[in-house]
C-alpha cells in the first residue's frame, strides 16, 4: 500500500507521520500519533464523535483522509485546554454533568469551542442547531446545551 | 488506493487518464462512507481542492463562477452571494452538519446524483452552468443534463466538474428553495422545490419550477410554470400549480416517505416556496 509522509501542526505541535493513503486522519490522529481523543461513531460523518478543527473548520476526520492534513492546523480535543488549567467548556461539562458515557463529549467539545470562537453570545437555538451534526444517546442533549451557554457566559466574563 | 494532490486541472486531467479507476472528489462526504459499504476502491484518490480554481469564488460580468470543490459553508457565508441566490444559499446550506458543511461542495451534490440533493433544484431554478474538464479541453452544460438517474451522470470517464456559473439574478426576481424532512433538521428530502419567479408588478412574468426527491432526477414541472405566467399567484393559480406539481411526480415509497405522501407534499411546498420567491423578488431578498 502506498505510504505518503505527511506534515502538520496537532495541537500547536509539529507532528510528521507516514500514512497509508487509504486511512482516514481519524485513524492517523488515534493509531499514528497516539492521540484517542477523537472516536469513531459511525465512520459515515453523522454522528460527529470524531469531530476536530482543521485550520480553524470543524470537521468529522473520518471523512478525512489523513494525506488531506499535509499543512494544515488541527486541533483536537486534547488541545484545547490551557496546560493544566481545563477550557472552560471542560469545566462546565463536568460540573453540569453534560455527559453519561462520555464517547460522545470530546466531538461535542470541540464543536462546541468552533461555535464560541465564532460567536461568543449564542442562542438557544443557535447552540442546537451549531451541535446538530454531534449526537448523544445518553443526556438528551440539554445538559449540553446548559453547560455550553454557562461556558459561554464565563468567556465573555473572562475577555471584559 | 493512492491518494492525489494536483494543483492544476491539466494536472488532475492527466491522473484521471493515466489511472483507469481513479476518482475526484471534494470534500468525500458520499465517496468516503460508499467506499467504507463496500463500492469498489477508486484506484487513486484525486482530491480537488489543491487547485485554487475549484475552491475559489468570484463575482463580475453579470454573473458569479464558483468552484465546483469550493465548501458551501464558504457560500452560505458569503453575504453578497446569499443576497442575490437567497434559495440557493438556503439550499447549500441544507446538506448535512456545520461538519459536512465545511466539505460538501456542488459539485460533489451534483455529481453524487442523488435524486434529493438539495443544491441540484435550486441550482437548476437558477439556470446553473458547468465547465467540465475533459479529455480534449473543457466544455460547458446545462446543470440539469448532468444527472441522468440515481447515481449516474452524463460525464464521461476522466471527465470532472472544474465550475459553476451563475447570471446575476436581475431586479425583480428572486428564488426559494423548501423541503420535507422527518426532523427539523439533519434528514435527507423527502421532497424538495427549487422556485425562481421574476416579477412584473403584481404579475408573474416568468417562472421556473424544479422538484427533487419524487422522481429519479429532479424534474421541472413545466405545467406549472406555464400557468403561472401572468397571474398574481392568486389561490386559484396556486391550487392548479401544486395540483400540476404533484401530477409530475414519480416518486418511491421508502422509509421517509410514501408515494401518496411526496406527491402530496410537493404541491404544498412547491406553493409556499413561490409565495417565498414572489415576496422576496418584490420586497427584496432579505427575507
Amino acid at each position: 500500500m502506498n505510504r505518503t509522509h505527511v506534515n502538520c501542526t496537532v495541537n500547536g505541535d509539529d507532528v510528521d507521520f507516514l500514512a497509508a493513503d487509504g486511512i482516514s486522519l481519524l485513524d492517523a490522529l488515534r493509531d499514528e500519533l497516539g492521540l484517542t481523543g477523537a472516536k469513531e461513531g459511525c465512520g459515515t460523518g453523522d454522528c460527529g464523535a470524531c469531530s476536530v478543527l482543521i485550520d480553524g473548520k470543524l470537521n468529522c476526520s473520518c471523512l478525512v483522509l489523513a494525506p488531506e492534513a499535509e499543512g494544515a492546523e488541527i486541533v483536537t480535543v486534547e488541545g484545547i485546554a490551557d496546560g493544566d488549567r481545563l477550557h472552560p467548556l471542560q469545566q462546565t461539562f463536568l460540573e453540569g454533568a453534560a455527559l453519561q458515557c462520555g464517547i460522545c463529549t470530546p466531538g461535542v467539545l470541540v464543536a462546541a469551542k468552533a461555535l464560541l470562537d465564532a460567536n461568543p453570545d449564542p442562542t438557544e437555538t443557535e447552540i442546537r442547531y451549531a451541535l446538530a451534526g454531534n449526537l448523544c444517546r445518553c443526556t438528551g442533549y440539554d445538559k449540553i446545551i446548559r453547560s455550553v451557554q454557562e461556558a459561554a457566559v464565563q468567556l465573555r466574563e473572562a475577555t471584559r | 488506493m493512492r491518494y492525489a494532490a494536483p494543483t492544476s486541472v491539466d494536472e488532475a486531467r492527466s491522473l484521471l487518464v493515466d489511472n483507469p479507476g481513479s476518482r475526484v472528489f471534494a470534500g468525500a462526504t458520499d465517496l468516503i462512507p460508499q467506499i467504507r459499504a463496500g463500492r469498489p476502491q477508486p484506484s487513486v484518490m484525486v482530491d480537488l481542492k489543491r487547485i485554487e480554481r475549484l475552491t475559489s469564488v468570484s463575482h463580475g460580468d453579470g454573473g458569479w463562477t464558483i468552484g465546483a470543490a469550493t465548501p458551501t459553508a464558504a457560500l452560505t457565508a458569503d453575504v453578497d452571494f446569499a443576497t442575490m441566490f437567497p434559495g440557493l444559499s438556503e439550499a447549500s446550506g441544507l446538506i448535512g452538519s456545520d461538519q459536512i458543511q465545511n466539505r460538501s461542495s456542488w459539485g460533489g451534490n451534483l455529481c453524487n446524483a442523488s435524486p434529493a440533493a438539495d443544491s441540484v433544484p435550486a441550482l437548476v431554478a437558477n439556470d446553473a452552468r458547468v465547465v467540465i474538464a475533459s479529455a480534449g479541453g473543457t466544455r460547458t452544460a446545462p446543470v440539469d443534463e448532468i444527472i441522468t438517474g440515481p447515481g449516474q451522470t452524463s460525464l464521461s470517464e476522466g471527465e470532472f466538474i472544474i465550475e459553476f456559473t451563475l447570471a446575476d439574478m436581475l431586479a425583480g426576481a428572486s428564488d426559494a428553495y423548501l423541503r420535507i424532512i422527518p426532523r427539523t433538521e439533519m434528514d435527507i428530502a423527502v421532497v424538495g422545490a427549487g422556485v425562481r419567479l421574476t416579477m412584473d408588478g403584481d404579475a408573474v412574468a416568468v417562472a421556473k419550477i424544479v422538484l427533487g426527491a419524487v422522481a429519479p432526477t429532479a424534474i421541472r414541472v413545466v405545467e406549472a410554470e406555464a400557468a403561472l405566467v401572468g397571474s398574481t399567484l392568486d389561490e386559484a393559480t396556486l391550487a392548479r400549480v401544486a395540483e400540476a406539481a404533484s401530477a409530475t411526480c414519480n416518486p418511491i415509497n421508502d422509509k421517509r416517505g410514501t408515494i401518496e405522501y411526496r406527491r402530496q407534499v410537493a404541491g404544498v411546498i412547491t406553493k409556499r416556496a413561490l409565495v417565498i420567491a414572489a415576496d422576496r423578488a418584490q420586497n427584496g431578498a432579505t427575507s
